[in-house]
């Protein structure tokens, strides 16, 4: 049941779709994003990158770069190394090279930089450098990667392709359960490599004043904080010191996990700023920005259910081959290295599981997790999704009833899952229940059955997923060994309004509204009277950005809580001003009432100014706080998605004809904001279901790299969403919060997949691996004996 | 002559400048000019962020040079509000929740609003063939189209009032640039 | 994405163009929409020293109906095409081709003359072109001539059109009563080219049999491909399911698709049979006024 909101309109807490505070500035055109920014002298910067995915440099010739107009400057990896900055540690501890001192490994990898007074003088240099190349053999297949023999990518590193083993849950129970089981059911899923091309790309303004001896650092970064303890621990041995550095997010046009890995060319433009005292814009563009930022999937999986002949689940097993590229620069917490990808039991009730995961590098850009996963809770999900459909297709049971009988029950929560996993509350059943409802299944079903008379190919695809999100308690979650705590900083002025700094940082998720709406919850100052900032790390208190899901269910928990001990120094305050006991006082959003005395009250704009003008003698003065607050656990938002697709036997072409979304992100705080979250999450769950991927040839040249061939869904491939909700409070968050930035990237694919291999069971079809293209289905087709 | 002395009017401002003839009207709009609303996306004239309407047409001002921009007339995002109102189309995106990031939102925009100077009563189907060439990551969509419905029914609704006491509905901006 | 240096110049008339691009050999191209050439530059694919703008030379906009045919000029849009009247009821096929070309941002600027000019296979209208047995006026420095589209297209990349020519005008026959046209394109978003795209005009004689048919197909093949074997196939037949399913084979077979991420050869050869059928018929309800020439 979705609450009626506590607070009036005019206050805007949980509940009200309060417009959003940020957008003046941006429909104005009045946003300040990295390329926005200009400097007095500053300097451009472009890089000069390899056509080759793995060779050795032989030489660098920067005399025709240095002869171009305007360019100053061409900075080597020989140069950095100078410094000890050729080289950086990865967010999961491996290195990476900022630039290279003798060999590259990937395509596009960055190579040499050059600076220019302007930025057409800066691509000039970049067309002028010749770098001479000994071509080497690529490494492409993840498989031959981790053979014996194989050409190693990382020498520097390891003897072997093979970066790390990685388990989770029982394997013993898992085989007993293999063993027992009536039948098991199997499906070899690649997940392809896609990359998340928000609309602005990546980029930095780097300024170092010599005179204070301060880095200042505009840069698309979802993590300022951990960006800028990064750069004083490899950087600090030539003076960068962190009180002296600065990272500033400013607005941010998308970031998607795209923008929390630190980029060889932020690295190299804060060493140039350093060295020339200048500052140095990069912004990449939009080919650099596929060819070589991170990427996100790449998963090799082999899964398999055991089932009892009633359809009942009884095991599941996994193996899978994590492709990383040149190294392992995924953002995941140290201690998962493949991310919370053990939640792949999903929605189900199943007793034994066993995840195995091994990591190969490959001549490829490093990476990966970027693109709106929750830390590969999109592959997880997408496996055992799919897997699900598989098994009740060869039980010839319905799909959504296969999905009933094996959820986990309202009253099996919190629930302890076969990988280790407490999920904190759900109620899968009503979910789906409510998508099967809002899409009239059972009409659906009917028409598919007479459409498949008619040799007509419709299908219906169902995914019931759990997400895992909100990391995450210091037990067992660290980047880099920061903890992924997460803060808040609010302070009331004596006039009753209120300034609230978080360590989060949006990229379009709304938090100047909805965190706003936060403390308005909690102490009744109406939201349009807090101003929220995030993103400076000089202001803003420590935090570990935002990313997978975590801003509502960690920050946004930190701004309860500071707000709560606000309200406890104000009930002191108010104490005092009515000359009662604190025991005897009251609290409805806004004020503090003398319990059976209406009319002696106090309002938080009254107690603010008290806070400042007659505060109580032995207190303090002011009204502010601050809360770090280390989540219990996770949380585990949830959903049901339903969607119809009709497909072209002709062409093979596949359209969504339908798709419902019924999410579960516990209480929430803006409906307004957290449906638009919702539709940008299954327009980023359908583009990859039918549209996207990026492949490499076997030579290992990228195919993909540009927007002509990396297709990104426009209005007019995009179906209207509908949306339907319920509401399972988390039990732990002080909001009953969860979260839900990347339910509907997770929960949408595999509702795609699901509903296009439905079209086509029955002509013997188990499984299609996304991204589902017109070729693919056609090809199917034609083997089937099917066609126009 | 690879620099030329160009004359564009730009929100109803007239600017010269003497350019590079491979100068991007983006380029110019950005930097020589400090307009900074309008964004780059790509660079294969695919994703439209950087859309502007030069004589009444929206244009990917990316896949145009400024010397090409001489002697015309170019609306960017900064001159859709007038005299501190709204255009219909800023309202209508912030009314629906139309923009996330506001990245692609110029661009999206411009387009919306020159769809609406030829069309005030487009079907979902027209809108969304006209945003066709603006590519959005973050909002899916559903919320922009709701956004230029919205303000379709704004423009319609005040073509029907009498203007008072001679003042110009708000919402209709200057004719062009 | 930045271009490399150029010259620019703009001249106000044709014959100063001419002499622009006479003067500096190869090395300078035309200037008009600039919707693929300027993509070109960006990536520094192409590098002329000098482009010739030929966007202020006057009178060089029009769409109309003269002397028996639609002529449109050198700087006429395809945005002007979708919202011409007389395209829309009386060229369907130019119609509905002009409607898939790129993204309708891209098609306010970008001309008819230059998507024919350019000789990319993947470009829409030269298929349209040779199906409407279209016919276009070159512009150089020893006067007019003209070529027709059939003609035109002579390799990837490579048109009959000389570097000191213009492509001014393209001149199409007006259709006689009993015409009907279609143009369907799989594409696998708006603003991507062809997977493969087929192009027809059918005229039906009085009996309703063949009278003339033109099939065009895009980016199947180093040009547009004109299916001359469909063609004299259908000749003075009943355009029906099963004279249609034999001409959509021969349309195949005639496709020289290369296999690319849309596809294998053998997929744009289907594409190409089933878009051709598809085509033929929706061309056949169209002149037999069955539907309206908008309509499927």
């Amino acid at each position: 049941m979705i609450q009626e909101p506590r607070t009036t309109p005019e206050v805007g807490g949980m509940g009200h779709s309060m417009k959003r505070k940020e957008d003046g500035r941006f429909i104005r055109g009045k946003g300040n994003y990295v390329d926005d920014i200009v400097l007095p002298d500053m300097l451009y910067m472009d890089i000069v990158r390899t056509p080759y995915p793995h060779a050795k440099i032989l030489n660098i010739d920067t005399s025709r770069a240095l002869a171009t107009p305007g360019v100053l400057a061409v900075i080597t990896g020989r140069d950095l190394e100078k410094y000890n900055l050729h080289m950086m540690p990865t967010l999961m501890s491996d290195t990476q090279m900022v630039l290279p001192t003798d060999r590259v490994v990937y395509q596009s990898q960055e190579v040499a930089a050059v600076i220019a007074t302007s930025r057409y003088a800066a691509a000039d240099g970049v067309a002028a450098v010749d770098v001479d190349y000994e071509p080497l053999p690529p490494v492409v297949d993840p498989y031959k990667a981790i053979e014996p023999g194989a050409t190693l990518v990382r020498p520097d590193r390891k003897d072997t392709n093979h970066i790390w083993h990685w388990e989770a849950g029982n394997k013993d129970a898992t085989e007993q359960v293999f063993r027992d089981a009536d039948l098991t059911v199997s499906e070899h899923i690649y997940i392809p490599r896609i990359h998340v091309a928000s609309i602005e790309t990546c980029g930095c303004v780097a300024s170092y004043d010599k005179a204070r001896e301060q880095l200042t650092v505009y840069m698309t970064t979802q993590a300022p904080h951990a960006v800028r303890t990064v750069v004083a621990l490899v950087a600090g041995h030539v003076g960068l010191s962190e009180e002296r550095i600065r990272i500033i997010s400013p607005d941010i046009g998308g970031g998607f996990g795209g923008k929390v890995p630190v980029y060889p060319g932020y690295v190299v433009a804060i060493a140039v700023s350093f060295l020339l005292g200048k500052p140095i814009k990069w912004i990449e563009d939009r080919m650099e920005n596929l060819q070589a930022d991170s990427f996100a999937r790449d998963y090799h999986i082999d899964a398999e259910l055991a089932l009892k002949k009633d359809g009942t689940i009884t095991g599941l097993r996994v193996k899978t081959l994590a492709d990383h590229g040149c190294a392992d620069a995924a953002a995941n917490p140290s201690k998962f290295p493949a991310g919370l990808y053990s939640i792949v039991t999903g929605s189900y009730d199943i007793g034994a599981a066993h995840v195995a995961v091994d990591a190969a590098y490959t001549t490829k850009p490093p990476g990966g997790v970027a693109y709106r996963c929750s830390f590969r809770v999109t592959e997880a999900v997408h496996a055992i999704e799919r897997l699900a459909d598989i098994a009740a297709h060869e039980l010839k049971m319905d799909p959504a009833e296969f999905r009933l009988k094996n959820f986990i029950k309202p009253e099996q929560f919190p629930y302890k899952s076969a990988t280790g996993w407490t999920y904190d509350s759900g109620n899968y059943k009503a979910a789906l229940e409510l998508a099967m409802q809002k899409i009239n299944y059972a009409e659906l079903r009917r028409e598919q059955l007479e459409k498949r008379a008619r040799g007509e190919l419709m299908g219906i695809g169902i995914s019931s997923f759990t997400e895992i999100v909100g990391a995450g308690p210091s037990h067992t979650f660290d980047i880099l060994g920061l903890k992924m705590f997460d803060s808040a900083e609010i302070r009331i002025h004596p006039t009753g309004k209120a300034i609230a700094r978080f360590g989060t940082k949006s990229q379009g998720q709304g938090h100047e509204t909805t965190y706003a709406q936060i403390v308005a919850e909690e102490l009744g100052i109406p939201a349009a009277h807090v101003q929220v900032e995030e993103g400076d790390t000089d202001t803003a208190p420590y935090g570990l950005g935002t990313y997978a899901s975590r801003s509502t269910p960690v920050a946004g928990a930190a701004g309860a809580m500071a707000a709560r001990k606000i309200r406890d120094k104000a009930r002191k305050i108010a104490a005092y001003l009515l000359e009662a006991s604190e025991e005897d006082l009251e609290w409805t959003p806004g004020k503090f009432t003398v319990r059976g005395s209406p009319d002696r009250s106090k309002t938080i704009q009254e107690i603010a100014f008290a806070a400042y003008t007659n505060h109580p003698q032995g207190m303090e003065a002011g009204l502010e706080a601050v809360s770090y607050y280390d989540p219990p656990n996770l949380t585990f938002p949830f959903g049901s998605y339903i969607c119809v697709v009709d497909i072209d036997k002709g062409t093979g072409d596949v359209k969504v004809r339908r798709f419902v979304a019924v999410d579960d992100c516990g209480n929430i705080i803006n409906p307004m904001i957290v449906d638009g979250q919702i539709h940008g999450g299954l327009a980023q769950g359908l583009a990859p279901a039918l549209f996207e991927e990026i492949q490499y040839d076997e030579n290992g040249n990228i195919q993909g790299g540009s927007f002509m061939d990396y297709l990104l869904p426009t209005a007019m491939e995009t179906p209207n969403w509908e949306l339907g909700k319920t509401v399972t409070p988390s039990p732990h968050h002080p909001l009953g919060a969860k979260g839900v930035g990347e339910s509907a990237t997770v929960g949408a694919p595999p509702a795609i997949a699901n509903a296009v291999v439905d079209a086509l069971w029955h002509l013997g079809v188990r499984h299609v691996d996304i991204p589902i293209t017109p070729f693919k289905v056609w090809k199917i087709l034609r083997e089937k004996g099917v066609s126009e | 002559m690879s620099t030329h002395n160009i004359t564009v009017t730009v929100n109803g401002q007239t600017h010269s400048a003497e350019v590079e003839s491979r100068l991007l009207l983006v380029h110019f709009i950005r930097e020589n000019l400090r307009l900074t609303g309008t964004h780059i996306g790509c660079d294969t004239s695919h994703c439209g962020a950087c859309t502007v309407i030069v004589d009444g047409r929206p244009v990917k001002s990316c896949t145009m040079f400024a010397v090409q921009a001489d002697g015309r007339a170019v609306r960017t995002v900064e001159g859709l509000e007038v005299a501190g109102a709204l255009h219909p189309v800023q309202a209508g995106f912030k009314e629906e929740h139309g923009l996330q990031c506001g990245y692609c939102t110029p661009g999206m925009m411009m387009t919306a609003t020159a769809l609406l100077e030829s069309n005030t009563s487009p079907t979902e189907a027209e809108i969304r063939q006209a945003i066709s060439g603006n590519l959005c990551r973050c909002t899916g969509y559903t919320n922009i189209v709701k956004a230029i419905q919205h303000a379709a029914a704004t423009i319609r609704a005040t073509k029907t009032e009498t203007p008072a006491r001679g003042v110009a509905p708000a919402g209709k901006s200057a004719a062009t640039a | 994405m930045i271009p490399a240096r150029f010259d620019y110049v703009a001249p106000s008339t044709l014959d100063d163009a001419v002499t622009l691009l006479r003067e500096h050999g190869g090395e300078a191209k035309v200037l008009s929409g600039g919707q693929s050439l300027i993509p070109m530059l960006k990536l520094r694919l192409a590098a002329p020293t000098v482009l010739v703008d030929i966007t202020r030379i006057d009178g060089l906009e029009y769409i109309e109906e003269r002397d028996g045919a639609l002529r449109i000029g050198a700087l006429a849009r395809e945005a002007d095409l979708e919202q011409s009247p007389i395209v829309r009821d009386r060229y369907p096929l130019l119609y509905d081709t002009a409607r898939v070309i790129a993204d309708p941002i891209v098609r306010n600027s970008a001309t008819i003359c230059g998507n024919v000019a350019h000789g990319d296979p993947g470009n829409d209208h030269p298929a349209t072109m040779i199906a409407l047995d279209a016919s276009f006026v070159l512009h150089g420095p020893n006067g007019t001539r003209t070529v027709a589209a059939r003609d035109f297209f002579v390799g990837l990349f490579t048109t009959v059109l000389e570097p000191d020519e213009i492509l001014t005008e393209v001149v199409i026959p007006t259709p006689p009563p009993r015409s009907g046209g279609a143009y369907l394109k799989l594409e696998r978003k708006v603003g991507d080219f062809a997977t493969a795209a087929v192009a027809v005009q059918v005229t039906l004689d009085g009996n309703g049999n063949c009278q003339r048919v033109g099939i065009g197909l895009t980016n199947v093949g180093p040009t547009p491909i004109h299916v001359t074997s469909a063609e004299a196939f259908l000749q003075d037949k009943p355009v029906d399911t099963a004279t249609i399913a034999e001409a959509a084979s021969l349309a195949a077979s005639a496709a020289e698709p290369v296999a690319d991420r849309r596809g294998s050869e053998d997929y744009k050869r289907d594409v190409i049979r089933v878009l051709t059928s598809r085509a033929l018929t929706l061309a056949g309800r169209r002149a037999r006024g069955e539907t309206s020439n908008r309509g499927s």
